[in-house]
């Protein structure tokens, strides 16, 4: 990559970041904002090293319970997208009801979640494998059905079976759609598990910042906020980053030359 | 010669009981093994359906259908297939493009994963006779319309099949370059002598390279002529500017109907 490409694609969003905490900085300060309704850029930064600790300790929980969640929902979507993928009867059959539990609203699900398991983590790993397998199974199973009949033709002709096109077309060409969808899924299961923790729980940054909003130390809920950014944008890009790992084929306008 | 493939009155609907839509009615042709025949026809008239027929893709409603003296009863495993469209993987190069029916086929299948080079090696040396070479290693975005066709078309004879299949191979290509695969066509059917049925739309093309041509009617499809090729092999481009050329041509188009 060139020097002139490398400073836009990080100089422009680092230039872009730091500007919006200069705004943020000069509206608090020329207004005189008050520290409850909105700390200015330097308070937050300040709360974020004071409680490094704390946040540290609890960024830790939210990010296991986040991945855990984001792990049985990859497994889970998988099996379940190629099912579905599988069968048109199946299909037919379920995703009516996946369509229908997916509109749910997943808060109204933790209450129940906690009335069975309690306060805890546990709560926090099913909303996030609750509100993040549902891309991913409608992922796979798009891309399973996009199988071209012609070359379906070309194989069933040679005697093939229903697995061999699976295994041979099928799967490889939904890999793209289900790398793509890893990316959607993991930004949800961490929405889930800060939903779930800020309902009801013990541990994990929606806690601690719940906890600091009951005491008005309402920096600490920025300094959450930022943690929760930067969190969110490091778990999208890892997850980016392995799907170019695995379906570089499908990116083919950067690899061509 | 022998017969290779025999269809004696033998009619195809799609759906089932009343709402069926009858595709094909009563066609009867014999094909000697090592023969090309084209099947043209009306769009909609069941070229299509009369190649899922013979390969055993569809059952037939009535009539018998025998290939090698046997009925069909399901897929014939001895079938090539090409279409319009390429459908190459674009995960995999032109090579192991060409290679996928014999993770398929018996005996293949099972010998594949121990002699993984010497079948690359198959797959590369067909390749180069269809003009390939220097390219069996390119992704099929790297590979021009007519290549992807020949990759295709590579692809439906690796396993050494009895029939090839081609629906409108080269319909999607430009017209120099569909001369030019008209050519490889011919001589990788010289070569190999393989049955090949080609359906095709293109009189020309029907004309230049088989030795017996059908008409279909409009759908359901018959066969409505059945016309002999006699110009003498091997043809060369220039003999589609020749007069012989040009009157079957013509009369086949006056069988197909007029606007």
């Amino acid at each position: 990559m060139e020097s002139r490409e490398l400073a836009i694609k990080f100089g422009a969003p680092a230039a872009f970041t730091v500007g919006l905490f200069v705004v943020w900085e000069a509206v608090c300060r020329l207004f005189e904002v008050p520290l409850t309704i909105l700390p200015a850029p330097s308070d937050v930064f300040a709360a974020l090293w004071q409680y490094r600790a704390p946040i540290v300790d609890n960024s830790f929980v939210t990010l296991w319970t986040t991945l855990a969640g984001f792990l049985i929902a990859t497994v889970f979507g998988l099996v379940l997208g190629i099912a579905v993928g599988w069968h048109r009867a199946l299909y037919a059959g379920i995703y009516p009801v996946l369509v229908g539990f997916n509109s749910i609203p997943k808060v109204a699900v933790v209450p129940v979640l906690i009335l069975w398991f309690g306060f805890g983590e546990i709560p926090a790993i099913l909303t996030a494998f609750l509100i993040s397998f549902f891309p991913i199974v409608v992922n796979v199973a798009t891309g399973l059905a996009t199988t071209e009949p012609e070359l379906e033709d070309v194989l069933r002709a040679l005697g093939a079976s229903k697995l061999d096109i699976m295994r041979k077309v099928g799967i490889p060409r939904s890999f793209p759609y289900f790398f793509g969808s890893l990316k959607v899924a993991i930004t949800l299961a961490f929405v889930g598990a800060v939903v779930s923790e800020t309902v009801g729980s013990n541990k994990g940054i929606g806690k601690l910042m719940l906890d600091a909003q009951a005491s008005f130390q309402v920096p600490i809920v920025f300094a959450g906020l930022i943690v929760l950014a930067v969190l969110g944008i490091l778990l999208y890009a890892i997850t980016a980053a392995v799907e170019k790992r695995f379906t570089g084929w499908a990116f083919r306008g950067q690899a061509a030359h | 010669m022998d017969e290779l493939i025999r269809l004696d009155r033998v009619s195809m609907a799609y759906g089932r009981a009343e709402q069926a839509v009858k595709a094909i009615e009563e066609v009867s042709i014999s094909v000697a093994a090592g023969e090309f025949f084209a099947v043209v026809g009306p769009s909609g008239c069941g070229k299509s359906s009369l190649m899922k027929l013979i390969s055993g893709l569809h059952p037939p409603l009535g009539g018998t259908l025998t290939v090698e003296g046997r009925p069909v009863t399901g897929p014939l495993k001895k079938v090539g297939m090409a279409f319009q469209n390429a459908n190459l993987l674009p995960w995999r190069t032109a090579a192991q493009n060409v290679l996928l029916p014999l993770e398929i086929v018996q005996p293949h299948r099972s010998r594949l994963r121990a002699e993984r080079a010497a079948y690359l090696d198959r797959a590369r040396k067909l390749l180069d006779s269809v003009g390939l070479a220097g390219f069996t290693e390119k992704f099929p975005w790297q590979l021009s319309g007519g290549m992807q066709q020949r990759t295709s078309i590579c692809r439906a004879l690796i396993h050494e099949p009895e029939i090839l299949m081609l629906d409108e191979p080269f319909g999607a290509l430009d017209a120099f370059t569909r001369e030019e695969l008209w050519c490889t066509l011919r001589d990788v059917q010289a070569r190999q002598k393989v049955t090949v049925m080609l359906v095709t739309h293109d009189l020309r093309e029907a004309v230049f390279l088989a030795d017996t041509v059908y008409v279909m009617s409009s759908r359901p499809g018959r066969i409505v002529k059945r016309c002999e090729v006699n110009l003498p092999r091997p043809r060369d481009l220039d003999v589609t500017y020749t007069q012989p050329f040009q009157d079957i041509v013509h009369e086949l188009r006056t069988l197909i109907g007029r606007h």
